[in-house]
């Protein structure tokens, strides 16, 4: 097993008496694109402020290649972060921003010109070098941004919610971009983001955060298929959360039906969390083909699929189909096995912390 | 370590500038004439201000300009900023930096320059030609108060209004006007003070025998300090006080608004 | 159309009160008592005395000047780190409150404390010191100066200051710089406008003034404000005193050139 590149060991900070963190725990390993995901004030981007030595733990241990690294200031630290707001200095240029590394660290003008043409290229902005700050959009005062980190070689970029500020469109381009510039340099990238579509596109690993804790690590198949609580579950895209009872292993009962799952190991007649991915319903106008029966109260098209919502057991499913059942239409609902996600109910205070939009 | 240093820094200015008016507000309960010695506590110098028909016109003089020209300088200024705002970019360049002129130039040039504009076109300095000359420097300050406010203006604010059923007058006054209100009045209270302040200006535009505080302390301040004049700081410091918290109260509001949506960032 | 007139009254009352005052002092300024064009009011700030009185005036302006400039930048510093905290309204407030005490009185308060029997006398006699004799003297005049207009340079640098954001400090620090160079390299060089601000605030007043070297100078040192204040005072030569105040107009010109060239958002207005 391969020694972490970054390790946070118990970090916990508070800010004015509110805990951000709790002792946390994370490895990330070289050369991989670990994104921290969660809704504001999740401590996301304290963490990020943490590994960039802007913030000082209040406890914990930060090691970088196996160095504790805790209490050494951002200068000194061989990493570098994509600002979410860009953070370009108004007074100088786009050459003298990106060069602003190299020339503290004393660099030859032969390497800094080379190194600022070589990374303009990088984020297509080639002949730029004497433009001005100001005149740039901010789609390309992101990539100026990042160009200006990679230009000092880190062997870890910090990205802050980097497409924030960015229009949708160009926040799709940039994900593609940002995957690329990835491949292109073999560089550990960790990425901070409420956006979990971002998330699932550019991701190794998904590290998914709420209120200090870590809810979840996984790869983005891994998070969306097998949200292991209802936090996770909610969170990443939309989901059909109900109440179940684990009969016995791989068999369920929701909303008065037994029905056949994957999962064991839960007990029996154990309450547990039922998730069920609002495509992974499947509708039928033959209501014998289904589990249960309901009627459709709600029918929007939204391009690539319908989207229904359909009363059934006492519990309004969120269904997303390529075909259309209009609103009022009996139908019957049914759900393959492997698509039925059991989890436990929160139990512990450590749990409650992932009740959704807190 | 850096914050002693940074408190130490504080701390060190803060006495240089606050200890001549602590002096000040000592000496003006000091029974005895002298600075140099203690006599005892004693309103003495207070009675004795009271009593002087001198400082008593002054301060009166003093409060009449300052109402008559922050007034005029606050309605004359509203109205310049309603017009600016709607002036082509030309205009409006040359209007601002004209605007800025009163403010940017030495008190002297500018008190010079009225005197001889008055006495030029053969009106006789008095008290009228103070209010003028206040009126004059006072409208740059409401201005610029008022500029920023007008400039945030919603226009479909008032245009919703309208939409409603509003007559144009009937918006101005229920929706334009309350929403630069403080703008308003700060400009109107910057004005009242820089007024109540004024020495230069007052100086050269004044009649004979008229005085506002400013040019009685000058007069009284080259024959030699009069304890009661200590009375007087101490009166005018704590009423500015009292002004400047007043006028700070809804701005400090917004403050703690604006730091409540920074601990929503984390 | 309509709406532009609102700004009529006080157009007519800028041309009124503004514009023609300050024709009439160039007028004055190149003119003899019968009207005839001169450049003699203006040339005759080289009679020695009155030369004197400039280049004292220059002296004591600028050292007030980079007096206030050394003082406040630290202070400003201060004010935009708990500005931060949210911290800084109060502080603020309290900086700039003895601003709005009467300016005579401000003056007096110095003449109370430097005279010769004064409260610092009085003071360091007490501890077995012997007096300094500073009143009359070109350091009270400075110091007075510097009394009055440190707020002026404060309230410039931190309206530059807190614009500069902590983001842009910390990509600063994230590339390499230490604190020393985060300051040469980023923070100084944006905090300018705010440096040409203050500078023209404080110095424009402080070369002008005739109140401080009247109140603390005892009318013996005399600065250009007080020559061209008696020109109209005591010998009521309108001529000379305008010619004199065009030579002090140059500087101000060119404070304002340097403030519309390098402060293009406004910090200047200290308020």
């Amino acid at each position: 097993m391969q020694e972490p590149l970054i390790r946070l060991q118990d970090v916990s900070k508070s800010f004015d008496g509110d805990i951000v963190l709790d002792e946390l725990n994370l490895e990330i390993k070289e050369n991989e694109f670990v994104t921290l995901l969660g809704p504001s004030g999740c401590g996301k981007t304290t963490t990020l402020r943490i590994i960039g030595g802007f913030t000082k733990p209040d406890a914990g241990h930060v090691y970088f290649d196996g160095k504790d690294i805790t209490n050494l200031p951002p200068n000194k630290r061989q990493l570098n972060t994509v600002f979410q707001k860009y953070a370009l200095f108004p007074h100088m240029n786009i050459e003298e921003n990106i060069a602003f590394g190299l020339n503290i660290k004393r660099k030859s003008k032969e390497y800094i010109r080379d190194k600022v043409r070589y990374a303009l290229k990088l984020v297509n902005l080639d002949g730029y070098e004497t433009r001005e700050v100001t005149s740039l959009s901010g789609g390309q005062q992101q990539r100026i941004a990042i160009a200006r980190a990679i230009v000092n070689e880190p062997r870890v970029l910090l990205l802050d919610e980097p497409l924030g500020a960015l229009d949708l469109k160009l926040r799709q381009d940039m994900q593609y971009e940002l995957i690329r510039l990835k491949n292109e340099l073999g560089i550990t990238f960790i990425y901070v983001t409420h956006d979990q579509e971002e998330a699932l596109t550019m991701s190794d690993r998904i590290v998914v955060m709420n209120q200090g804790y870590i809810q979840q690590m996984g790869t983005p198949e891994n998070i969306y298929n097998e949200p292991e609580n209802a936090f996770v579950a909610d969170f990443i895209g939309d989901s059909n959360i109900i109440d179940g009872l684990m009969i016995e292993d791989r068999l369920v009962q929701i909303c008065g039906v037994k029905i056949p799952c994957v999962d064991s190991g839960f007990g029996c007649n154990k309450p547990v969390d039922v998730v069920i991915r609002p495509e992974d319903v499947e509708l039928s106008t033959d209501t014998s083909k289904g589990f249960l029966t309901g009627r459709v109260t709600s029918l929007i098209f939204k391009g690539v699929h319908y989207e229904m919502e359909v009363i059934a057991g006492g519990f309004e499913w969120l269904v997303q189909s390529t075909l259309c059942y209009p609103v009022d239409s009996e139908v019957g609902i049914s759900v393959k096995p492997e698509n039925i996600q059991i989890m436990n109910k929160p139990e512990s205070a450590d749990e409650k912390a992932v009740t959704p939009d807190a | 370590m850096k914050k002693i240093a940074q408190f130490g820094y504080l701390a060190a200015i803060f006495i240089f500038l606050y200890a001549p008016i602590a002096a000040l507000i000592i000496l003006s309960f000091n029974e005895s004439k002298y600075m140099s010695s203690w006599g005892g506590f004693s309103l003495k110098w207070y009675e004795s201000m009271l009593n002087s028909d001198l400082i008593m016109s002054a301060l009166q003089n003093t409060l009449y300009i300052a109402i008559i020209s922050s007034v005029v300088a606050t309605i004359i200024g509203t109205a310049a900023c309603m017009g600016i705002n709607h002036m082509k970019k030309l205009p409006r360049t040359i209007v601002m930096g004209l605007t800025n002129v009163p403010m940017l130039n030495a008190d002297i040039v500018t008190g010079i320059s009225l005197m001889l504009c008055f006495l030029a076109f053969g009106i006789t300095l008095s008290m009228q030609t103070v209010i003028l000359a206040h009126i004059t420097f006072n409208i740059p300050y409401v201005i610029l108060s008022v500029m920023p406010r007008i400039k945030q203006l919603e226009p479909s604010t008032f245009e919703a209004a309208m939409d409603l059923g509003a007559s144009r007058s009937y918006a101005f006054v229920k929706v334009v006007l309350p929403d630069i209100m403080p703008g308003i009045l700060s400009g109107f209270l910057l004005a009242f003070t820089m007024s109540l302040d004024d020495f230069i200006i007052t100086h050269f535009t004044k009649g004979a025998g008229i005085n506002t505080i400013s040019t009685l302390v000058y007069a009284e301040l080259r024959k030699g300090i009069k304890p009661n004049l200590y009375a007087l700081s101490t009166v005018l410091f704590v009423s500015v006080l009292i002004l400047l918290i007043i006028m700070n109260l809804p701005k400090r509001e917004k403050k703690v608004k604006t730091v409540n949506n920074k601990e929503n960032y984390t | 159309m309509r709406k532009q007139l609102a700004a009529g009254p006080y157009l007519i009352w800028m041309i009124g009160f503004t514009v023609i005052p300050l024709i009439l002092i160039v007028y004055y300024g190149l003119t003899d008592t019968t009207g005839a064009f001169t450049l003699n009011n203006i040339m005759a700030i080289a009679e020695p005395q009155r030369m004197a009185a400039l280049i004292r005036s220059l002296q004591l302006s600028l050292i007030c000047t980079v007096i206030c400039l050394f003082l406040a930048y630290p202070l400003a510093m201060i004010l935009k780190n708990l500005s931060r905290g949210g911290k800084s309204g109060l502080m603020i407030f309290i900086f700039i409150l003895p601003m709005w005490m009467n300016f005579l009185l401000r003056t007096m308060a110095w003449q109370v404390i430097l005279s010769r029997n004064g409260l610092l006398n009085t003071f360091l006699n007490s501890i077995g010191l012997p007096s300094v004799n500073l009143i009359n003297t070109n350091a009270a005049i400075v110091f007075g100066m510097v009394y009055n207009y440190l707020p002026f340079m404060v309230l410039p640098l931190y309206n530059v200051l807190v614009k500069i954001s902590n983001d842009t400090i910390e990509a600063a620090h994230d590339l390499g710089a230490s604190w020393l160079q985060t300051f040469f390299r980023v923070i100084l060089p944006l905090s300018v406008p705010g440096i040409i601000s203050g500078i023209t605030m404080v110095f424009v007043p402080a070369l002008t003034t005739f109140v401080i070297s009247d109140i603390l100078g005892g009318g013996l040192i005399l600065l250009i404000g007080n020559v061209i204040e008696q020109e109209f005072t005591f010998t009521a030569n309108w001529h000379l005193g305008s010619g004199l105040s065009l030579i002090l107009m140059i500087f101000i010109l060119f404070s304002m050139f340097l403030i519309a060239k390098y402060d293009k958002e406004g910090n200047g207005t200290a308020f």
